[in-house]
């Protein structure tokens, strides 16, 4: 019992991402004029790219740093993959692996300028960043490409036209990526790093090859999230991603991962960035008129930070909120 | 011995660089031998080197100001708005004090978040950005932002008061005379290096650290501001979305200027040989004619290899 | 003049002992323009618990970084269980079973107890960790230590500073150590902790493993060492059997020249002066409750008891850092409302605080040493908003004169000075505000025996000219050495207070585990403590 509220305690941030989360949801149902598992699925689709890069954002969050890029690297994706996935089956699967790989390369060069480079993260996927978007540009100067519609479609329905094939894919990944990462030496070792480098060091944990997991473990959930974006836009937009990264940052934190690194995990991230997308939905249909719905979004990002302001109101000693 | 070599690389780096790209660009195109075109790109690097100013006294601090974009755009908006219509309403002369005042006004909402509730500024900054921009589209009801710019501010933006000198220059310098008397001379300056060394010393130290907080950032809102009545006036309009393309490019250049992105160390003269070369670099790329995506790329890479030159972080030892 | 044994050369013994564990020869280390070790030869045994003793800035710390692989030597070689070795990384040290448990703790703060202990060697296989197993020997090297209370998932910052080091200690048995390196691991430890540490350590002694033991408790090494080794200014200088010397000859070689008395003489009581502090009922939380005391000009009053008693609290509580501080606080007779250190900073309350940890609360490290002086005390250099370099720069040398601070150039990072010449730095930062009263909390953690006794005589000068201050440390002999009066806190409340005579050992001990003795004379009450 002890250990059940100490994992709780733990974990608090997700959970409370996860409470938001499925409050927003039954809010989204009860207002929206013609509920029925259509919308399930669109709202799953909707947030789907960005749960993906949200999810890749959180690796290098934990160690303490930032992927600036992975916008870019999405787009980069996003656009090889319109040029690659389309024609008979087994060039499509290669055409999957073509892209993935594509995403790791990118993380992996990020992660070897911040490990090797020893330059910070955020100017270094600041630059890199650009660098991508250049190759983006390069293969695809104006949105467009070929995607093949029925992978498309068995990505973007759902399973038994109940639940939505996201759900699936977010379940397979925690169970199949995240959790034996979780749980492998390079995968504490991302958590060690993140809470004191020094400490990591001295204790012997693999700092460089922990720090380039968590980045090339960015890429790789952004391709995912290029793939996704292909298959449910059917095409390829070297300027699609420039969203993706700052709001991939917001849902990090809304998932209860300290931008400070060592603590969180990728399933908050994944609510988070759900967080974000159903709020915008719950706007559409609340009568807001439509101009004042960006202002709606920024306030409620607004206070939800100022939220998380309250623990303050316990803090008895001003150094403890000095890191 | 080595702080010493941190400061001074930068500027070594970037002047050799800028005088590279400068006979690259020459060679290729004479034009870009010419007085007119040096001017010119001075006159831009002043809008950039406003901006540059704000960002590195919250950089400084050991935060980030991710409004820039909006708090630009805003500005632009509401000086060309008051200035209305040919930029002849009678009203006009309160367009850029107006602009300004807001600018300060967003810095103190910044500094609110990050001194008074502690919010992580990069995230909290994030989300007045994105506060701003709704607020834009719901003033402007989706349509462009009617009005333009006021005389006032096509002269500083554009205009030349004392010979071919663009008036952009003569701002630029202002506000760098500013930076430099702050950060070099008074107390106020060296509280923004100590905080952005460690903040809990400073606070212990007897410090009041929030107010120094807050005052960065209305000084980094207040440049923000500015750069964005200096680009309405130049574009003798203002339109949605025009301070996005700058965010990136100036923390870019205060960062390969010599300043720490986690604060504590940097000189002003590096932000300023940042500011020149990434708009130097930027101009010749265009005159090159190459597609846009060649352009990033060497953007990109030109920073990775700045920063690899004197940008590297110590080894972490016990 | 020197008392007990004479110190003959036959005391030392020959450091390349052909049956040593590890042994060194010529090791050379610079930083920079500072030489840390130079020239020097050591050797550890089997079956020893050997003690290193020496200044901060003489070379242990960096003789232990080269033994751990955490740092290279310039130059000399290295001979480990018979084979010569290049130099070592900190993989090959963990293989040889060299395991380290230093000062700065080498935990991860946001990872639990057992994540932590088994960091290293984690039981699992192909890259996979297997959590119950880790849990289970995080529990018995738990319960080795004596911290069964501890559970194994709990995050290391949710604990005490205690806890934490007896955590660290679990998770250096759990690495099977052949050389057990100890670099001040106990300095947050009851006594009753020390105790069981120490059993740990002599059972692994007789089993075989050779230990390194470096404190700079003297008591603890009088208690646990076998043999001891001195080093001064980066050079090796004596080994010699516990016993062979006094505590005195031992602090003549660590210091290298005569020094008669460790604690400047206390004043008699002068007729009572109207207290500078008074503290009424102070209440905070739940960790302060009704703390009454004062402090007159020229007196230094301690603050002692088991660690984490509110101590911390008290000073914090009159620096302005905490919220919701119950009660009244009298600052030379008028009732104030002290709410942030620049309050307290004012020239009308002038309060000054030392930190407990100069490296993270008292510095800016990469800063020049000038600036960190001068940073409380900037208004005074400023005219028409611009600050007067020239006599920053003259008022910041007269204070690097004052206080006898060895530097390079004031110029200089301040992380380039040595633990005690930090320390300095800190102090001189706040005598730079001509501050009244001072909060001192274990202001000679950490630092050299030299150091300590200046520090010791500018306290006791201060005093003289008029402050009040309020010493918190964790050291019984210091407070015994400074203090005209102390009051002892447990839970949050203070126990006992003890004047004159009744300052010994035995009554702050007693009152540290409010345990009542009564009344009872101290035996010698003018007994050295040094």
């Amino acid at each position: 019992m002890a250990d059940l509220v100490i994992r709780l305690r733990h974990n608090t941030g997700g959970l409370i991402a996860l409470i938001l989360f499925v409050v927003l949801l039954i809010v989204f149902i009860i207002i929206h004029p013609r509920f029925n598992m259509l919308a399930l699925e669109a709202t799953a689709n909707q947030g789907a790219a960005l749960a993906l890069v949200a999810m890749g954002q959180t690796l290098p969050v934990l160690t303490g740093g930032l992927d600036l890029s992975i916008g870019a690297v999405l787009a980069l994706s996003n656009s090889v993959g319109s040029e690659l996935l389309s024609g008979p089956p087994w060039q499509i699967a290669l055409g999957i692996v073509a892209v993935i790989a594509v995403g790791c390369v990118c993380g992996l060069i990020n992660g070897l300028i911040v490990v090797f480079g020893r330059i910070q993260p955020i100017i270094a996927t600041l630059a890199t960043g650009a660098v991508y978007t250049g190759l983006a540009l390069l293969i695809r100067p104006l949105p467009g490409g070929a995607v093949d519609e029925s992978v498309s479609e068995a990505l973007t329905y759902s399973v038994g036209g109940v639940i939505p094939t996201p759900v699936f894919i977010f379940i397979g990944l925690v169970l199949v990526v995240w959790l034996p990462l979780k749980n492998s030496i390079l995968g504490r070792g991302i958590y060690a790093v993140g809470s004191s480098e020094v400490a990591a060091y001295m204790s012997g944990v693999p700092i460089k090859g922990s720090r380039l997991l968590a980045y090339t473990g960015a890429g790789f959930f952004a391709s995912l999230g290029g793939l996704f974006l292909g298959f449910q836009t059917l095409s390829g937009d070297a300027n699609g991603g420039v969203t993706y990264t700052l709001n991939s940052i917001a849902a990090v934190v809304i998932g209860g991962t300290s931008l400070f690194g060592g603590t969180g995990g990728v399933v908050g991230s994944i609510f988070g960035a759900y967080v974000l997308r159903i709020i915008n939905s719950v706007l559409l249909f609340s009568g807001v008129p439509s101009l004042a719905q960006p202002l709606f979004q920024g306030a409620v990002l607004i206070f939800a930070l100022m939220a998380s302001a309250l623990r303050l109101i316990g803090i008895r000693n001003r150094l403890d909120v000095m890191s | 011995m080595s702080l010493i070599q941190r400061i001074d690389r930068p500027l070594l780096f970037t002047g050799i660089l800028i005088l590279i790209i400068y006979f690259v660009g020459a060679s290729m195109f004479p034009q870009t031998l010419t007085d007119k075109y040096l001017l010119q790109q001075l006159q831009i690097a002043s809008y950039f080197g406003v901006l540059a100013a704000g960002a590195m006294m919250v950089i400084l601090l050991g935060h980030i100001d991710l409004s820039i974009p909006w708090t630009m755009s805003v500005a632009a908006i509401m000086s060309t708005a008051i200035a209305g219509p040919g930029g002849e309403n009678s009203i006009a002369a309160l367009s850029v004090p107006a602009a300004l005042l807001f600018g300060c006004v967003v810095g103190l909402v910044n500094g609110f978040g990050v001194a008074i509730l502690r919010v992580p500024s990069m995230i909290w900054t994030l989300g007045i950005n994105a506060v701003l921009l709704g607020l834009q589209v719901f003033y402007t009801g989706g349509f462009a932002p009617q009005g333009s710019a006021s005389g006032f501010m096509k002269a500083i933006a554009t205009g030349h008061l004392i010979g071919p000198i663009p008036n952009a220059l003569f701002v630029w310098l202002l506000i760098s005379v500013v930076m430099v008397f702050i950060l070099r001379r008074t107390p106020l300056g060296r509280y923004v290096y100590a905080i952005g060394n460690k903040e809990a010393a400073t606070y212990l130290s007897g410090m009041r650290t929030r107010g120094v907080i807050i005052a960065c950032f209305m000084w980094a809102g207040f440049c923000s501001a500015l750069g964005g009545v200096l680009l309405a006036g130049y574009a003798d309009q203002a339109y949605q979305a025009m301070g996005d393309p700058y965010l990136l490019p100036t923390i870019a250049a205060v960062v390969v200027g010599g300043t720490h992105i986690l604060g504590g160390t940097g000189k002003y003269s590096g932000t300023v040989m940042g500011v020149l070369l990434l708009t130097l670099l930027s101009s010749v790329l265009s005159v090159l004619q190459l597609a846009e995506g060649y352009k990033q790329i060497i953007y990109g890479c030109v920073i990775i290899a700045m920063l690899l030159s004197y940008g590297r972080a110590q080894k972490v030892t016990a | 003049m020197p008392r007990g044994p004479a110190m003959t050369a036959t005391a030392e013994v020959n450091p390349a002992l052909p049956n040593a564990f590890l042994s060194m020869e010529g090791i050379t280390k610079r930083y920079g323009g500072v030489t840390a070790l130079d020239d020097v030869d050591f050797a550890c045994e089997r079956h020893s618990i050997h003690a290193i003793l020496g200044e901060n800035g003489a070379g242990k710390s960096t003789l232990i970084k080269i033994m751990s692989g955490v740092t290279r030597a310039d130059t000399g070689r290295m001979v480990l269980e018979g084979k010569e070795i290049e130099h070592l990384s900190p993989v090959d040290a963990t293989r040889a079973g060299i395991v380290c448990i230093f000062q700065e703790l080498s935990l991860m703060p946001d990872l639990s107890v057992a994540d932590n202990i088994s960091i290293t060697n984690p039981p699992g296989r192909r890259g996979l960790i297997n959590q119950r197993a880790q849990r289970r020997r995080a529990e018995e090297l738990l319960a080795r230590v004596g911290c069964e209370d501890v559970n194994p998932i709990s995050r290391v910052r949710d604990l005490a500073l205690s806890r934490r080091q007896l955590v660290e200690i679990a998770k250096a048995l759990g690495r099977d150590p052949k050389l057990l390196i100890l670099d001040e691991a106990t300095s947050a430890l009851t006594a009753a902790d020390v105790e069981k540490v120490f059993t740990i350590l002599r059972a692994l002694r007789d089993q075989g493993t050779a230990i390194l033991y470096i404190s700079h408790r003297m008591a603890e090494i009088e208690a646990i060492a076998d043999t001891c080794t001195v080093f001064r200014n980066s050079r090796y200088i004596q080994t010699f059997k516990q016993g062979e010397r006094t505590p005195e000859q031992i602090v003549q070689l660590m210091i290298g020249r005569e020094i008669s008395q460790i604690y400047p003489p206390k004043r008699p009581n002068r007729p009572s002066a109207e207290p500078t502090l008074v503290v009424e009922n102070l209440g905070w939380e739940d960790r302060l409750n009704g703390i009454s005391f004062s402090v007159a000009p020229g007196q230094i009053v301690g603050l002692g008891g088991l660690d984490g008693q509110g101590q911390r609290e008290v000073l914090l509580g009159l620096f302005g850092v905490l919220r919701g501080v119950k009660g009244k606080i009298k600052l030379y007779g008028r009732e104030v409302n002290v709410r942030s250190p620049a309050a307290a900073k004012l020239p009308r309350n002038a309060i000054a605080m030392i930190p407990e940890d100069r490296k993270t609360e008292g510095l800016m490290l990469p800063m020049s040493i000038r600036d960190n002086l001068s940073i409380a005390s900037l208004k005074r250099f400023v005219k028409a908003g611009m600050i007067n370099r020239s006599l920053e720069s003259t008022r910041v040398d007269a204070m690097i004169d004052a206080m006898r601070i060895k530097i390079g150039s004031p110029a200089d990072a301040v992380g380039t000075l040595s633990g005690g010449n930090q320390q300095k730095v800190v102090i001189g930062k706040w005598l730079m505000t001509e501050a009244k009263i001072l909060l001192l909390m274990d202001p000679t953690r950490g630092i050299d025996v030299g150091t300590k006794q200046e520090i010791y005589a500018l306290m006791r000068k201060l005093a003289d000219d008029g402050a009040a201050i309020l010493f918190y440390s964790t050291d019984y002999d210091e407070l015994i050495g400074m203090c005209d009066r102390i009051s002892i806190l447990y839970r949050g409340e203070i126990v006992r207070t003890l004047i004159g005579d009744d300052i010994t050992e035995q009554n702050i001990v007693a009152a540290s585990l409010n345990v009542d003795l009564g009344v009872r004379p101290a035996a010698n009450a003018g007994a050295s403590h040094g």
